[in-house]
């Protein structure tokens, strides 16, 4: 009966305690720093370019498979406006395959995609889950928008890069 | 019922009935099948039916470079991923030959104690609610696993799906912000587990419910390989942190919490005091951490030496071990996972035929299973 009798004091004490439920789809906690969502690609605003090249070693150490991505020649560096010799011609990116693990942002050399935090993806369709470039380079704005730049620290070496 | 004719005496027909419970039944924790005979209320006999999870993790593991498959180990105990990519780490750098900072290492330590923690919260709250406490001491755990998770998030950007650690290191430094919330939630997870205590400890109708009931003895769990609390419980004092200490654990000061009978209650217990002793080990670690590369310097992709290696750590649930063979490839030619849920599941009919059905839950939860580890 003690016994009892004290589980009851704790209940009790809890009871008196400020609730720490949240009602989620009104409210939303902070999403911490580093929240990862799906992965989004960054847009090099001073030279108005993807900054990512379509070199493939994301869609190739990926887990899952599910990124579709081709290469091209870059006009605006034949045109000398741009140190990026080759540009990603299309890149297509299976939301619904993604795991989120984040190993495409470790493994890139040109720090051209980011994990976002972006999550609430709900969609009607299949094939609404599969992000084309437009979609991807969006979600990296946004995100920059939100985050300041995803690479703080890589930022001075792209500048001298563009200068050269 | 049969009346034999001018006697007053009464014969009874009866007949043993199967039951399958499972593979969805609240009380199988997962997509778990019993498949048991009663006599009346008594459990004669008891087929355990497993499968119906099954991804084929092994074999996935080989078809995929030794960083992919990280992500693979995440899914095995949902409830203690991070202990899962950590013995599947020990286990390629061994192969590979990487020593990891010292840094990460002890990043890797208060990581899987972490985890230790929120996975007992989740196995006794469980265990709790088959007893028939619906929701309030789970409620009161899933609180604490909550901040644990809150804590995990901080540092990797996932709560579930950490795939943190990395062939030689971690995926990333302990962020600015973690340490503060660490020291917070350390000082406070004491009087939690008090609250538990408290709550449970001495509580008449889950000691007359646990009490002397289903009985490990140390030989028996000894012989089946048990391992993990399960094993603790039986008077083992078999810890794979102080028995084999990998990482750092050899430089902590703890205690192994071991039961006395190895009935249910002490299965309790000991989970409950492995928390504490986890709560000191974060303390210890998080006095100690050196500064420096939480990464050693390892390509993305590695090509380890022709060879096998075996690594093994202490999982909240018991021995986790992943056996690699190599074939200087970029992925693993064979991937063994030695699951301990899996294992320990081999005493349940041993321990389970005799009881009543109403025990049969409680025994099973105490076993504390997860079956994404158990099916792979």
């Amino acid at each position: 009966m003690i016994g009892v009798i004290k589980g009851l004091a704790t209940t009790i004490k809890t009871m008196l305690r400020s609730p720490v439920t949240v009602q989620y789809p009104d409210k939303h906690l902070p999403m911490a720093d580093r929240f990862m969502g799906f992965p989004g690609l960054l847009w090099d605003v001073k030279i108005d370019e993807s900054k990512c090249v379509g070199c493939k070693v994301c869609a190739r150490y990926c887990p899952t498979d599910c990124m579709y991505v081709s290469i091209k020649d870059n006009e605006k560096y034949a045109e000398g406006k741009s140190h990026r010799k080759k540009m990603v011609d299309d890149f297509v990116l299976d939301i619904s395959r993604c795991i989120v693990c984040g190993i495409c942002v470790e493994v890139c050399n040109f720090d051209a995609i980011v994990m976002t935090q972006i999550h609430e993806i709900g969609n009607t369709g299949r094939r609404g889950l599969w992000a084309d470039m437009d979609t991807l380079h969006a979600m990296g704005k946004e995100y920059e928008e939100e985050h300041g730049p995803a690479y703080p620290e890589n930022q001075a070496v792209g500048e001298e890069e563009t200068a050269q | 019922m049969v009346k034999t004719n001018g006697d007053a005496k009464l014969t009874l027909k009866t007949e043993e009935v199967m039951v399958n419970i499972g593979p969805q039944h609240p009380s199988t924790h997962g997509v778990f099948r019993m498949r048991v005979t009663f006599d009346g209320e008594v459990v004669t006999e008891l087929e355990p039916i497993f499968g119906y999870l099954h991804r084929g993790s092994e074999k996935l593991a080989e078809e995929r470079t030794y960083t992919q498959v990280i992500t693979l180990t995440d899914r095995l105990d949902y409830l203690a991923s991070m202990s899962n990519n950590l013995a599947y780490v020990l286990a390629a750098e061994k192969l590979a030959g990487i020593q990891p900072p010292e840094r990460a290492m002890y990043i890797r330590v208060i990581m899987a104690e972490l985890m230790r923690i929120a996975s007992h919260c989740m196995g006794l709250g469980f265990f709790i609610n088959d007893l028939g406490a619906l929701a309030t001491p789970l409620m009161y755990m899933f609180r604490e696993r909550e901040k644990i998770l809150d804590l995990f998030e901080l540092v990797c950007g996932a709560r579930i799906t950490f795939s943190y650690m990395r062939i030689g290191g971690v995926s990333g430094d302990l962020p600015e912000e973690f340490m503060p919330a660490l020291v917070k939630f350390i000082n406070e997870m004491p009087g939690y587990i008090d609250e538990y205590e408290a709550l449970l400890r001495e509580n008449e109708i889950l000691i007359s419910r646990t009490k002397d009931i289903a009985i490990l003895t140390a030989e028996k769990a000894i012989n089946a390989s048990v391992t993990g609390p399960m094993l603790r419980a039986s008077g083992v004092p078999w810890d794979l942190r102080k028995s084999d200490p990998y990482e750092v654990y050899d430089r902590f000061d703890f205690d192994i919490p071991v039961g006395s009978t190895g009935d249910t209650y002490d299965r309790f217990l000991v989970r409950l005091e492995e928390m504490r002793e986890s709560v000191l080990i974060v303390k210890q670690a998080m006095e100690q951490i050196p500064s420096g590369p939480f990464r050693a310097l390892a390509p993305a992709l590695i090509h380890p030496p022709v060879g096998e290696a075996y690594a093994h750590v202490e999982a909240p649930k018991g021995e986790l071990g992943f056996y690699l063979v190599s074939d200087n490839s970029i992925a693993p030619y064979r991937c063994k996972i030695r699951a301990p849920s899996f294992i320990n599941l081999t005493v349940l009919r041993d321990l389970i035929i005799g009881w009543k059905l109403a025990d049969l839950v409680v025994i099973f939860g105490s076993f504390d299973i997860n079956m994404g580890e158990v099916d792979r």
